[in-house]
């Protein structure tokens, strides 16, 4: 990168010392923390802990639902703000501003309005029950918290790139004889892609740290509906910093492979339809 | 610990002691505790107040803090200026000894019955008329029954539920296999493990899980007769655990802020008819046997063990039972 092009804004040293100031204090220096608790504990030990069965049946389930549920938001997160975006309906405010509801609800309330809803004696949970559907204390209800939450996240970055859209794109393929699925899948989609990508791997990543709406539907069972927040909430009930780290550890190193990889997809769909930043 | 958690709590630690300075010839103390006495301690706390202003002419105000018990003593151990602490279990307060020598070793002989103003025991709740025939602990881990507990990795509750349980069945069978045995299959009952005791209360009682809740008296009765609309009944066992609550001045914190004094008399307090009279009426066994006498009604007779007469105390029963990979552990595991 040359500094010497123009800039609006004067100041590149002073915004990047800025920018690595602040994230240090914010981001790098409590996370260093945590790695540097973990090296309290031997290889072996950390091994042990970060990889004993429940630890490792609770990754299952906090990745795989935090993976399903931000592909579930993307998919009818799209949906809805397409529905935001090019139609106009009483109610579309409403709608609008209902969406950014999960951001602002303190999750314990979330986690507890749902579980209601859905225990067999909740609104849905009774007609669900007789079914053979039980949604609350099982795995399921870990999926529908972790989808509520991720919601905001899908609708708000793909709805700006979805109104800068024109229609006469659109418009364009259907004259050129495009069929509607081949209008959504060649112009509309990969225009989209990186927003949806984005929006995607933020709703997953608030998923994997997700405790507090969780804890109240999950069940808590070992082995079955234990997220690892709470593995590592059970280590410091027993005074055990370094085991709590150590599983933290494992999380963020996790979390952090996967979002550079979405990361990285996103740069590549993005140089690949023109759209590089 | 440099973690951002106990900077946090150092910072509120540091808005209440300004806030508290900011009235000045006040005095103040800060109670931490854990979840379900915020009640008693709202009660308890202005009777005290007037008792300290009569005696000494000082303005006082007793601050609270609730929150599971464990975090409650990490947040003390960080930095939390609390200048007494009152648990629900020796534990939370012993590890305030080996970190930082907050507590005195011997916190146990400072005051009456090992400090432990007043104590609870397991009980079961069940659902109106007791359709499952629920008596003793037995009944608990037959198929088919539903068995609500609070989780024992992070909760105190559910800790004396499950070494109860124990303790029966090691009477019983007479062997630790059997009593292994028996807490496995009472284990395999449980469909929810909640992270504490009201949790449990909530999902036994709103969500219509399980058969029994298993869970302190005070809170059995609590919900027997004031919350749970007449639609449970409270099933005492044959043998329970003695689940003491026990209290200690935090000397560290109270010898910094010239608090001792006053931290003192406020156990002290607990232990005094007027504090046992409160304690009683909310459902917590007292000490004296004048007030325990007064509510009999209230607390029937039950036979109880304590975690040192059966079980080795806690120290053994935290490595031999809760730590990873002990006998709680392999037991959950085993079932499936």
């Amino acid at each position: 990168m040359s500094t010497t092009t123009f800039r609006v804004l004067p100041g590149f040293r002073l915004t990047l010392g800025y920018t690595l100031a602040y994230l240090s204090l914010l981001v790098l220096i409590p996370l260093a923390a945590v790695f540097l608790k973990t090296t309290t504990l031997g290889f072996e030990q950390f091994w042990s802990v970060v990889t004993s069965p429940r630890v490792v049946a609770s990754y299952k389930l906090s990745f795989g639902a935090s993976l399903l549920a931000a592909s579930i938001n993307a998919v009818f997160g799209l949906m809805l703000a397409w529905a935001l975006v090019r139609y106009s309906f009483p109610g579309k405010k409403l709608i609008d501003a209902l969406v950014d509801l999960p951001f602002a609800l303190p999750t314990a309330v979330a986690g507890i309005a749902l579980t209601a809803l859905y225990a067999k004696n909740g609104w849905l949970g009774q007609y669900l029950d007789p079914l053979g559907i039980q949604v609350a204390f099982k795995p399921l209800g870990v999926l529908v918290a972790l989808v509520f939450i991720g919601l905001p996240f899908v609708v708000r970055t793909v709805q700006p790139i979805l109104e800068d859209l024109d229609t006469e794109l659109e418009e364009a393929a259907a004259s050129l004889g495009a069929h509607r699925w081949q209008t959504f899948r060649h112009v509309v989609l990969p225009i989209l892609f990186p927003a949806l990508l984005t929006g995607f791997a933020l709703a997953f990543a608030r998923a994997v740290g997700e405790y507090g709406s969780v804890i109240f539907i999950a069940g808590n069972l070992p082995m079955v509906s234990e997220i690892t927040p709470l593995m590592i909430i059970t280590k410091l009930e027993q005074y055990d910093y370094a085991g709590a780290t150590a599983i933290a550890t494992v999380m963020l190193v996790f979390s952090f492979i996967l979002l550079l990889i979405i990361n990285g997809l996103q740069a590549w769909t993005a140089k690949r339809t023109g759209r590089d930043r | 610990m440099k973690t951002p958690v106990s900077k946090l709590v150092r910072g509120l630690a540091t808005v209440l002691f300004l806030s508290a300075g900011a009235a000045l010839a006040q005095t103040s103390i800060l109670n931490v505790s854990y979840d379900v006495s915020r009640e008693l301690y709202k009660d308890l706390n202005p009777v005290f107040a007037s008792q300290w202003k009569a005696r000494t002419g000082q303005e006082l105000s007793v601050n609270q803090s609730h929150g599971g018990s464990s975090k409650q003593a990490l947040s003390v151990a960080a930095g939390l200026e609390a200048d007494v602490i009152t648990m629900n279990q020796a534990p939370d307060i012993d590890i305030l000894v080996e970190r930082g020598g907050l507590v005195a070793a011997d916190w146990r002989k400072k005051f009456p019955h090992n400090a432990t103003p007043y104590t609870t025991t397991s009980v079961f709740l069940v659902r109106k008329g007791n359709p499952k025939k629920i008596k003793d602990w037995d009944d608990l881990a037959k198929p088919g029954i539903g068995v609500i507990v609070p989780n024992p990795k992070t909760s105190g509750n559910g800790r004396y539920t499950y070494l109860a349980a124990w303790g029966y069945a090691l009477e019983k069978t007479g062997s630790e296999a059997g009593a292994r045995d028996f807490a496995q299959r009472l284990f395999a009952n449980v469909p929810v493990l909640d992270g504490g005791g009201r949790g449990a209360t909530t999902t036994f009682t709103q969500r219509d899980m399980g058969d029994v809740l298993v869970t302190f008296e005070n809170e059995a009765i609590l919900i027997a007769r004031e919350l749970g609309g007449n639609k449970f009944d409270i099933v005492y066992p044959s043998v329970s655990i003695d689940a003491s609550a026990p209290v200690a001045v935090v000397k560290k914190v109270a010898d910094k802020r010239k608090t001792t004094q006053v931290a003192e008399a406020y156990l002290n307090f607990l232990f005094s008819p007027e504090g046992q009279e409160i304690i009683a009426n909310h459902y917590f066994r007292p000490r004296d046997p004048a007030v325990l006498k007064k509510h009999v009604t209230r607390f029937p007779a039950i036979r109880t063990f304590t975690v040192e007469q059966k079980l080795g105390g806690w120290d053994a029963v935290q490595k031999h039972h809760f730590a990873d990979g002990a006998i709680y552990d392999q037991i959950v595991l085993g079932k499936r």
